[in-house]
């Protein structure tokens, strides 16, 4: 029984717990102790819980739902089989699916939907030709290769590298959901805010200038002993 | 603009408010009615109604757009005359009502009715990207962005012209203005190329900081009525380009030469 039977992961819909079978209590006990092991990159996040067909008591998600907020994390989804648990979570207020529509980014415009995805393919790239400008975001579970400028007000969050064949000055997360060894590309990289799995770098204060000023080099940062570290293209 | 009854519909937008939507749409429209073109002015701000207050016409207001939508009138007796051009007329916005009062499609339809009468349908958007917004650039063929060369109002600008791309309105045009060369000059403000380099958009042209504005604003009168008035001189080559004139950009407006950029970056520590 030693086999792990919680399984955290990172999704483009935030974290999902997983709950595998087993004894609820000795669950319980894995997981706090699985919390206490998550590094903080994760706090403040929103998690979904799976539990397979499980059945769940309203005590039994309530205590969840305080254990997760304990560790400022808090619980908007429960995924299950049973009838129960799921009429129990909705009862809740909580959300019995990963898609429904407020799980998309906070995005009220129709005409920007063409713009924010969410695809969970870990394995898939995708390929966006044109410049992403203040407000567009782009969500995907993957690899994201842009050509075209991201301008300032603009995100890429992407679980896999980011690749930028242009100016790169909005936000971009690469390696969401914890993969250190991603890496983000820019022929001028000069984000407001890097962030790589739990890794954060910040653009230096702003001169007037600057916002056209750039180094006039493509870069590529990536996580060197826990700091993100920016270098020139091809001197690695 | 030869074809005679059809006229193309332009919507000034800023996402920022305060920038010179409105008096953007008043001197252009003002212009190219000197230029001796059919030309009416909508404003689409409904509930704060500001570009009858440019052209000198809020006291001859009967009737509005909401009328007009609501059927209260016919969509001639909305159309205001303006006082010192034959061919200009203004349809004013309700002072009353909120943006509710008039649906993407009211726009649309009355703007096709105003296409066979007019060379052109000037569009005086509302700040913001919500339903005023959309209204307002739901008619259009072509759209003119207008920002201040400041980093905020270059940002609201950018999401406009995000939303507009992602309407399939074709790409949009770009105003700059409140420009002030001085400022430039002692490096404290964004110059034209810095904003072109973010929105990467055409350049319509690019205003002048001018005080005449203010005076011509509070006066009802725009400023391309006076010849001395250096904005007013920017507006009216900005109606030129629109007919299609090749008019080189004015002094302030040509974007800063590759000497001075060097300037800048040996001043920088």
């Amino acid at each position: 029984m030693s086999q792990t039977r919680i399984d955290i992961k990172g999704t483009s819909y935030g974290l999902v717990i997983h709950v595998g079978p087993g004894d609820w209590n000795s669950l319980l006990g894995e997981l706090t102790s699985r919390l206490e092991h998550t590094p903080s990159f994760f706090k403040g996040g929103r998690v979904a819980l799976q539990v397979g067909p499980r059945k769940l008591t309203q005590r039994q998600l309530e205590h969840i739902g305080d254990l997760l907020k304990s560790h400022q994390m808090s619980l908007w989804a429960v995924i299950g089989e049973s009838e129960e648990t799921v009429e129990q979570a909705i009862s809740m207020g909580l959300e019995t699916r990963l898609d429904s529509p407020q799980v998309l980014r906070p995005s009220d415009e129709e005409s920007e939907r063409a713009t924010t995805r969410a695809i969970t393919d870990e394995q898939s790239a995708i390929l966006v030709r044109r410049t992403l400008r203040s407000g567009q975001s782009l969500h995907h579970a993957g690899h994201v290769v842009v050509i075209g400028d991201v301008n300032p007000g603009a995100e890429i969050i992407a679980s896999g590298d980011v690749v930028v064949w242009g100016r790169l000055r909005g936000i971009v997360h690469a390696g969401a959901g914890g993969n250190d060894g991603a890496v983000v590309c820019a022929l001028a990289l000069d984000p407001m805010q890097l962030r790589i799995s739990r890794y954060i770098a910040r653009a230096p204060a702003r001169e007037l200038d600057q916002e056209n000023a750039g180094r006039n080099a493509p870069e590529v940062a990536s996580v060197q002993e826990h700091q993100i570290v920016v270098q020139l293209w091809g001197i690695r | 603009m030869g074809d005679k009854m059809s006229g193309t519909i332009i919507t000034i937008t800023s996402g920022k408010g305060g920038v010179g939507k409105t008096t953007a749409t008043a001197n252009v429209s003002t212009a190219l009615a000197l230029q001796g073109k059919q030309v009416v002015a909508i404003d689409a701000d409904i509930g704060l109604r500001n570009l009858d207050v440019v052209m000198g016409l809020e006291n001859r207001i009967v009737y509005d757009l909401v009328h007009v939508v609501e059927g209260a009138c016919r969509l001639r007796q909305a159309m205001i005359k303006d006082k010192r051009l034959d061919g200009l007329y203004l349809i004013p916005a309700a002072q009353s009502r909120d943006k509710s009062a008039v649906s993407a499609q009211d726009m649309i339809t009355i703007c096709e009715q105003l296409r066979a009468d007019f060379d052109f349908i000037l569009i005086d958007s509302p700040a913001g990207i919500e339903q005023g917004f959309k209204n307002a650039v739901a008619p259009a063929d072509h759209v003119i962005v207008i920002t201040t060369p400041e980093v905020s109002a270059v940002r609201d600008a950018d999401r406009i012209i995000g939303l507009i791309e992602a309407d399939e309105k074709g790409p949009a045009r770009l105003i700059v203005n409140r420009l002030r060369p001085d400022m430039i000059e002692r490096g404290d403000m964004l110059d034209t190329t810095d904003v072109i380099d973010v929105l990467a958009i055409d350049l319509l042209g690019v205003v002048p900081d001018d005080e005449s504005i203010i005076v011509s604003t509070n006066r009802g009168v725009p400023a391309v009525m006076e010849n001395n008035s250096r904005a007013g001189q920017a507006f009216r080559n900005i109606a030129g380009r629109l007919l299609g004139q090749d008019i080189p950009l004015m002094e302030i407006e040509a974007p800063t030469s590759w000497l001075h950029r060097i300037g800048k970056l040996m001043r920088r520590p």
